[in-house]
């Protein structure tokens, strides 16, 4: 019997991790950034490019940076979401055009509808590579000092904001 | 005369080439450099590809980024460092020893020697369990005997 066991017991082990990975997900990298104070940028408004937007003008307000893109496919699958978000007035949402044309990004949220106060253009994506951006859409939530406190890779849904970042704005927001 | 002339104008072709090849690669030398370290950093896009063979546009844009960190004079060390606090240990292809990393680094030799630890102890049970045969030397010249007999046919 106890032959078995030993086998048996290594068995169950290894399907125990095999299926812990399975729910894994291996797009999801976690990022150095969280905790430490957002990185700075000047860069020119979408619609504005006039006038610029810098990281620092929000010091003292609990806000949302999303980085998104006229060509980026999985942003159509948030953007309704974070309509829904922007019209309930709970924290102001801030777009980064992630290597994009100003003209197609314009067109893509006149469209679509505009959720965020402004947008601004990293033509380049040089400011993405300061964010540790790779793969839009991704959201960052900034608290009033200026520090990341969470990053979320991918389409922001409806159960990420009633499970994770609508509470942590709650919470940042009273401190 | 005439033969250094022609001489002359044999070389005309290599002065050609050469200006044209540095119009191409900027410097050679630094691109070099930039794919050597490239080829340890992992392209976020597709991960198992590295940042020196990927098409990835993000890894292309990570090249152009290394390639002017070097021009800066940064050092190789800097600009893993630098990319580390973007893009976090994941970027790197060979996980830095660390606390959380360790059972990653030495897993499997711990792993080969619970194992070879299980074959001694399992040889040595094994050699308990099969006595040495001891044999009367009639009997240990019946046993060669045989053994012969086999060979033969």
């Amino acid at each position: 019997m106890s032959r078995f066991l030993l086998p048996l017991v290594i068995f169950i082990v290894l399907a125990g991790f095999l299926f812990v990975g399975l729910g894994l997900n291996p797009r999801d990298v976690p990022s150095p950034l969280i905790g430490k104070p957002a990185p700075a940028f000047t860069l020119p408004q979408l619609h504005n490019e006039k006038k610029n937007f810098s990281p620092a003008d929000m010091k003292g307000q609990v806000w949302m940076l999303n980085v998104w893109a006229s060509w980026c496919v999985s942003c159509r699958e948030e953007h309704p979401v974070l309509m829904e978000l922007a019209q309930r007035n709970i924290v102001p949402i801030y777009g980064l055009d992630y290597k994009d044309k100003p003209e197609d990004g314009k067109l893509w949220l006149a469209r679509g509808g505009d959720p965020y106060v402004l947008s601004v253009m990293d033509r380049e994506g040089r400011i993405g590579i300061d964010y540790g951006v790779y793969g839009v859409p991704e959201t960052y939530v900034i608290d009033k000092q200026g520090v990341i406190r969470y990053k979320h890779t991918g389409p922001v849904t409806q159960l990420s904001l009633i499970e994770k970042i609508l509470p942590l704005v709650a919470e940042l927001q009273k401190k | 005369m005439k033969k250094l002339f022609i001489l002359m104008l044999c070389m005309l072709p290599t002065f050609a080439m050469a200006g044209e090849a540095q119009d191409m690669a900027a410097d050679p030398v630094l691109e070099k450099r930039m794919i050597g370290l490239a080829e340890k950093l992992r392209c976020l896009v597709c991960q198992n590809e590295s940042l020196a063979s990927s098409h990835a546009d993000l890894a292309e844009d990570l090249r152009r980024e290394v390639r002017e960190l070097m021009q800066k004079g940064m050092s190789d060390q800097e600009i893993l460092d630098y990319l580390v606090a973007r893009y976090g240990d994941f970027v790197l292809y060979e996980p830095p020893m660390k606390s959380y990393t360790m059972l990653l680094w030495f897993g499997p030799f711990a792993l080969l020697f619970v194992a070879g630890l299980g074959l001694v102890m399992q040889l040595r049970k094994r050699r308990e369990t099969v006595p040495e045969a001891n044999l009367t030397p009639e009997a240990h010249q019946r046993a060669a005997a045989l053994l012969n007999e086999e060979d033969k046919s």
